[in-house]
């Protein structure tokens, strides 16, 4: 069992900086997610503590050794790749003992710890399958396996879940997060899935291009989005963003961008509406719905509202209007200031 | 093609009928070589030869396999297979090796090897036979195995196809491995080889018939008739000037000598058919 | 070190047996030697000037032309032919192509016994059965016939390996575009000329292409056990030229030469077949 500290983590390839000095502290047996956008860093984060990308600078911790020049193999990791990686030639028990055999556990002790893992992820069946005669998922469970049975300190996952269909990844995910619970392992998780990142980390980190842009619980990433780009990344559908003159009677800074959630925001009269447009479009989705406005200065507004509520027909003039608390208020740069 | 729009009607037996005469076209010659195998020298030198086996098989195969013209047929079999095996497993060992080390290696000057290796690509032995019948003799290899063998290993198809095989096997498998704690050789003996298996047989089956069928530089390189080929040492067989060859003979060896390919691609069809075309990619 | 200790075997044998005999070829071609062996005289381009000049190696190059356009066209119609019929086939075109492809692994030196026993002057069964309806067939002193043999015996080992590419690219064409072209009413052969043959082209181009490679470097043992390069020369192809020349003359300059002609050839060849597989690849 061990933490992770990330020391200005930077990485470049050439003269190209992909990963602008990165810093966390990760606590023993947290569960920590990586989200962001294609291209934003987050994989090659991990790799660089997985240790199949060479560190540019600054430190990486594992427990209480620096891993910067250690192999993987030496780092007590284990990972989970995004296409599995198991060895097709190998049945599923090789593909699990393989890490063991190479460090040379005794026989008797890799067949306990492989029947051991086996177990817990129901794969005791399939051991002697090859993994091209299992389902999407039974594949997912013998990566997972593979991972457990070496009983890291560190468990490693890149995207793990992205080669599966929706429903079985709603399933996985739960059983993720039961197993990391149930086994204490600091794991740390790379996802562009804002869902899975938001129901699997205890603290999560927004990456884009490179940087941190914040590091917090889901709940407070939520509430208190530090830049327009967290704001915008995580919620779906998405915060909306207006210039300040958009709001009646807002006083602040005139530079920067104001932000409201859609399920913060409520259709009302005239007179108490702050926000005004015409109503373009609404979408059911039974339990909710999506009313989609246009302002007049051509900014789009979304409100989402119970599925029982009246909504407005097209070309309705609409008004809208939100608690005062839950205004974020963003500073010509994008961070935030209230 | 046009199954389905055709369905059975006279051109389905003409199908057929085209068919088997093309199969009976190509099998004649050999039919025929194997009848000669069967019969007298008497009965050949007496045209027409008979269309139907006779009962001298034993005879005449125990004829050139124990004895032969210049050297028993058994010696001749045995250089073809030791030859044959070396070229096929030689090349395939030095391609695997190398391809690994293209692929999954970055070093200095990897290029310039890449293309060094590559340019041995589509050049035969024949194009540069005598400065190698040269260097083959300074090195003392003439009349040995080494000397058969080495220059025709000389080249890149069975490394290109390996290499192209690698580059289609996931990094993350590599990656996998190393995370597993194998180091590069491991990974190349463990994960890397067993998933060639089926492209290193296939590969197999057309280097052993390559190396089987080679015939010119045998013919240069081995002088003395204890180390021919049986490829070759047909050739040998026939008499110079005026005598008659000794057809039941030279037919039974050349009916040995078709034999092993033969049974190579019948028996492993589906790997033969595999390797003819990956090789050509 | 590692991936250098990798590369070494390849690298070592390639040199040796490869590159360094190339540049063996080159250099000598560049040089006569004295009758005697003892020295030779640098003569620049000469041997080639001399050898351009010469008319025998030009005929061998019209030979070798020659021998290979037939060759290709022999073999090539006849396993179209055979693989267009197979594929006709709903049920039985792999008993065919199991009947059909074992040929391929005869050597070519094998198959020029072969021929020859069929068409032996002496004993052959086919030369019988033509002097029977008044042929006189005689390939030792008929050139044209000496080369009517040749190609027969070159073409018939090669005719399993077109057949299996081309069966293996008709089994690609799609259905549906062949039967929307019947229900255009197209009859068979129309199909063939207008859709099937079109869509095999980038196949069939391979197989020139690799077929002319055999014709050129491939058949030496075919000509070597049948006609020996005659009669006259009439089937000395180049690859048997430089052998005849380097071993048979002892005329190592200008068997050099030829090879460093030969290796230009191939060299051309090779770029055609890769600017092939490159197309290929944009497909």
């Amino acid at each position: 069992m061990a933490g992770i500290t990330l020391d200005s983590v930077r990485k470049s390839f050439g003269k190209n900086e992909v990963i602008h000095g990165i810093d966390i502290d990760i606590r023993d047996g947290e569960f920590i997610v990586i989200v962001g956008p294609s291209g934003c860093g987050k994989s090659t984060l991990l790799r660089m503590v997985a240790g199949l990308e060479t560190v540019t600078s600054g430190d990486i911790t594992i427990g209480d050794r620096r891993v910067n020049d250690l192999e993987p193999m030496d780092r007590d990791i284990a990972m989970v790749f995004q296409n599995y990686a198991l060895y097709p030639h190998m049945s599923v028990f090789q593909n699990m003992a393989y890490g063991l055999k190479i460090a040379g556990t005794p026989k008797v002790e890799i067949e306990r710890r492989v029947a051991d893992t086996a177990k817990l992820l129901q794969l005791e069946d399939f051991l002697e399958r090859r993994p091209r005669q299992l389902s999407g998922g039974q594949r997912q469970r013998v990566a997972m396996g593979r991972a457990i049975v070496r009983q890291p300190s560190v468990f490693l996952f890149d995207e793990p879940l992205s080669n599966l269909d929706a429903k079985l990844r709603v399933q996985m995910r739960l059983e993720i997060k039961a197993l990391q619970q149930k086994l204490g392992v600091t794991s740390l998780y790379v996802t562009h899935d804002q869902v899975e990142a938001m129901t699997l980390a205890e603290r999560m980190i927004v990456m884009n291009d490179g940087v941190a842009e914040q590091i917090g619980e889901p709940r407070d990433v939520y509430a208190k989005p530090a830049t327009n780009f967290v704001a915008g990344f995580i919620g779906s559908p998405p915060m909306n963003f207006f210039g300040p003159s958009a709001l009646k009677g807002y006083t602040g800074d005139s530079g920067g961008t104001l932000g409201v959630r859609p399920e913060h925001l409520t259709l009302c009269d005239e007179t108490r509406g702050r926000l005004s447009g015409v109503a373009k479009y609404t979408e059911v989705l039974g339990a909710e719905t999506l009313v989609h406005l246009v302002m007049n200065n051509g900014e789009s507004l979304t409100i989402r509202q119970d599925g029982d509520s009246p909504a407005p027909d097209p070309g309705d003039n609409c008004f809208a209007d939100f608690e005062s608390s839950n205004l974020n208020v963003f500073d010509s740069q994008g961070r935030r200031v209230t | 093609m046009s199954g389905m729009v055709e369905k059975r009607g006279q051109g389905y037996w003409l199908t057929h009928v085209t068919l088997i005469t093309g199969v009976l076209i190509i099998f004649f010659p050999i039919y025929l070589a194997f009848v000669a195998s069967t019969v007298t020298q008497p009965e050949i030198v007496k045209p027409p030869m008979p269309l139907l086996p006779g009962d001298h098989f034993l005879e005449n195969y125990r004829e050139a396999l124990v004895s032969g013209i210049n050297a028993p047929v058994w010696r001749m079999l045995l250089n073809s297979t030791l030859m044959a095996l070396g070229i096929a497993l030689g090349k395939i060992i030095i391609s695997l090796l190398s391809a690994f080390a293209i692929v999954y290696f970055r070093f200095p000057a990897k290029q310039f090897f890449f293309w060094l290796i590559f340019l041995t690509l589509m050049l035969p032995v024949e194009v540069r036979i005598v400065p190698t019948y040269e260097v083959v003799a300074n090195f003392g290899m003439l009349n040995s195995y080494s000397g058969l063998i080495l220059p025709l290993i000389a080249s890149a198809t069975a490394t290109f196809l390996f290499r192209q095989f690698f580059l289609t096997v996931p990094d993350e498998l590599a990656e996998a491995a190393r995370v597993d704690g194998a180091k590069s050789m491991r990974f190349f003996i463990d994960i890397l080889l067993p998933m060639s298996r089926t492209n290193i047989a296939a590969l197999f089956v057309i280097l052993f018939i390559y190396g089987w069928n080679q015939y010119l530089w045998p013919l240069l390189v081995t002088t003395d008739p204890q180390m021919n080929t049986i490829v070759m040492g047909i050739k040998q067989m026939f008499p110079s000037g005026d005598d008659i060859a000794n057809w039941p003979v030279i037919m039974a060896t050349a009916m040995l000598a078709m034999l092993p390919p033969i049974t190579v691609v019948l028996f492993m069809q589906k790997l033969f058919i595999k390797g003819l075309i990956e090789t050509e990619k | 070190m590692l991936p250098l200790l990798l590369l070494a075997p390849q690298l070592l044998v390639s040199v040796v047996f490869f590159f360094w005999p190339a540049w063996q070829a080159v250099h000598q071609s560049l040089y006569i030697p004295d009758p005697f062996g003892l020295k030779s005289q640098f003569v620049w381009l000469g041997n080639f000037e001399f050898l351009l000049g010469d008319q025998y190696y030009r005929s061998s190059f019209w030979t070798t032309a020659v021998f290979s356009v037939l060759v290709t066209a022999v073999s090539m119609s006849f396993a179209l032919w055979l693989a267009v019929m197979a594929d006709r086939l709903i049920k039985g075109s792999t008993t065919y192509r199991t009947l059909l492809i074992w040929p391929y692994a005869v050597a070519p030196a094998v198959a020029g016994v072969l021929w020859l026993f069929l068409f032996n002057t002496r004993v052959g069964l086919v030369s019988w059965y033509l002097a029977q309806v008044g042929y006189e067939w005689n390939h030792v002193l008929n050139p044209n016939e000496a080369m009517g043999l040749v190609v027969l015996a070159s073409s018939w080992g090669r005719i399993s390996y077109n057949f299996l590419f081309f069966l293996a690219g008709l089994q690609a064409i799609p259905k549906s575009v062949v039967e929307a072209a019947a229900i255009d009413g197209a009859h068979f052969w129309k199909r063939f000329w207008t859709i099937v043959f079109p869509l095999l082209s980038p196949i069939t181009f391979f197989l020139l292409v690799v077929n002319v490679v055999y014709a050129f470097f491939e058949t030496f043992g075919v000509i070597h056990t049948i006609t020996s390069g005659g009669p006259q020369q009439a089937t000395t192809i180049l690859v048997y030229k430089v052998y005849a020349d380097g071993f048979v003359g002892q005329d190592l300059g200008s068997s050099a030469a030829q090879s460093v002609i030969l290796l230009i050839v191939v060299g051309i060849l090779t770029v055609v077949q890769f600017r092939y597989i490159e197309r290929r690849v944009h497909y």
